[in-house]
């Protein structure tokens, strides 16, 4: 709880907020001592949290995947060896289902996308009080105001996070689709589909409608993938404050809600991944 | 809720994660794995190949087998047939060799008895010459009637 006994509202908006340190038009260059505060930064100011857990959680990830993979050794794996062979093994054999190219980075691509999300998802388990309470006594400590430090631990529920993954994705479908079909080829796609004649008069009429229903398709696959991640966690959260809100009876309810929340935590890590494959398998095969 | 700078950091934060990812965790492990497919592929293999090899020397184990034995019996039989044929040699020999025997006495005892009976003839002869002598009490010449008395004793 922040500081001295907010409403639930406050309680509720300061669980929300995040650490934002950007260049404030009157402060100078500090963190933000509220929600408007940060919006006033305006776009160039960053999360501090967000870009803390989820680089933490990728490096954990990767220093984890890379002892394994600088002593995998093809004997009887054990232990972690086991484990991370499991998760490539099963990456890997959804990437072979549905991606149908050629490509060296689709793998290792959905691998890095399954684990940092999941990790970062897995941060919604710890008591949403915890982390944002120690901050503060570290804030406190430091000499600031706790009410005002703010500390978001899941980063999916960041909307900055999951758009920087997804638009990362729409980059890399856009790429395999002009690599796959050629500039003009990709073009033909967005303006000759889905009515195509061979009338070239109305086919020039047709073309607007075209571009009009293929960019829609297109941008929605970014927007989709990172609203889906976005809102899913960003819900799971905001049931967890209000879970924690409630006192004693938080734990009967807590336990129920953490063990579905496991449930959304590895399908939307999964979901994420599948779909990002299937983008990206629809970007490099020929016309469709 | 704001989009802020905080995306394009995320977007170089992932895009290095899968850049490392993808140079220095993935290869390795899927190195492993393939190897270790191949490790088990192979000794897959290899137990089969063992298990058909074992199969091929059982059976030539048995046919071994039961051609010593067939040569056994074959051994055993002509082993047989010699000792009849010697045990039936034997016996003929036995008894060629007794007949020969029996004819080589039958044979001297003819001799004796013809040498006997030339003895009995020249001693007939000369007691029937000693006896007719006798009884003739007169002078026979000997050379005169040695003839008579000859083809007396012949009769005999």
């Amino acid at each position: 709880m922040a500081g001295n006994n907010p409403t639930s509202t406050e309680y509720i908006q300061h669980h929300l907020q995040n650490m934002t340190f950007g260049l404030h038009p009157e402060h100078g260059w500090s963190l933000a001592h509220s929600a408007a505060e940060a919006r006033e930064m305006g776009f160039w100011a960053i999360h501090v949290d967000t870009m803390g857990w989820s680089i933490g959680l990728g490096v954990l990830f990767l220093y984890l995947f890379r002892l394994v993979a600088k002593r995998a050794s093809t004997g009887v794996p054990t232990g972690l060896q086991n484990f991370v062979e499991m998760m490539v093994e099963f990456v890997d054999g959804s990437v072979r289902e549905t991606f149908h190219g050629k490509s060296k980075l689709v793998a290792p691509l959905a691998l890095t996308i399954f684990c940092w999300i999941f990790l970062m998802n897995l941060m919604d388990l710890v008591p949403v009080d915890f982390l944002p309470m120690l901050a503060q006594k570290v804030g406190a400590w430091f000499g600031a105001d706790p009410a005002h430090v703010y500390f978001k631990v899941v980063p999916t529920t960041d909307v900055n996070a999951t758009f920087g993954m997804s638009l990362s994705v729409f980059a890399l479908i856009i790429f395999y689709s002009i690599r796959t079909k050629g500039l003009s080829g990709f073009i033909a796609e967005l303006t000759l589909h889905p009515f195509n004649t061979p009338n070239k008069f109305a086919q020039i009429l047709l073309i607007p409608v075209n571009l009009l229903l293929e960019l829609v398709t297109l941008l929605a696959k970014p927007v989709s993938l990172a609203l889906r991640l976005f809102g899913n966690l960003y819900a799971g959260e905001l049931i967890f404050i209000l879970i924690a809100m409630i006192g004693l009876w938080q734990l009967p309810l807590h336990f129920p809600w953490a063990v579905f929340h496991i449930l959304i935590i590895t399908l939307q890590a999964f979901i994420f991944m599948m779909l990002t494959i299937v983008y990206l398998s629809m970007a490099t095969e020929e016309q469709h | 809720m704001n989009l802020n700078l905080t995306l394009i950091g995320q977007a170089i934060a992932f895009a290095v994660f899968v850049w490392f990812c993808m140079k220095y965790v993935w290869p390795p492990v899927m190195q492993a794995l393939q190897e270790r497919q191949k490790k088990i592929a192979d000794g897959l293999d290899a137990a089969s190949r063992a298990t058909r090899d074992l199969e091929v020397a059982q059976e030539k184990a048995e046919e071994t087998l039961k051609e010593s034995k067939e040569q056994a019996q074959q051994i055993l039989e002509q082993a047989n047939k010699r000792a009849n044929q010697i045990v039936e040699e034997a016996r003929d020999n036995a008894r060629a060799e007794g007949e020969r025997i029996i004819a080589g006495a039958r044979s001297e005892i003819d001799q004796e008895i013809n040498r006997a009976k030339e003895e009995l003839r020249a001693q007939v002869a000369l007691l029937a010459v000693a006896g007719a002598e006798r009884i003739l009490e007169s002078s026979i010449d000997e050379s005169k009637h040695r003839e008579l008395v000859d083809k007396l004793a012949a009769e005999l």
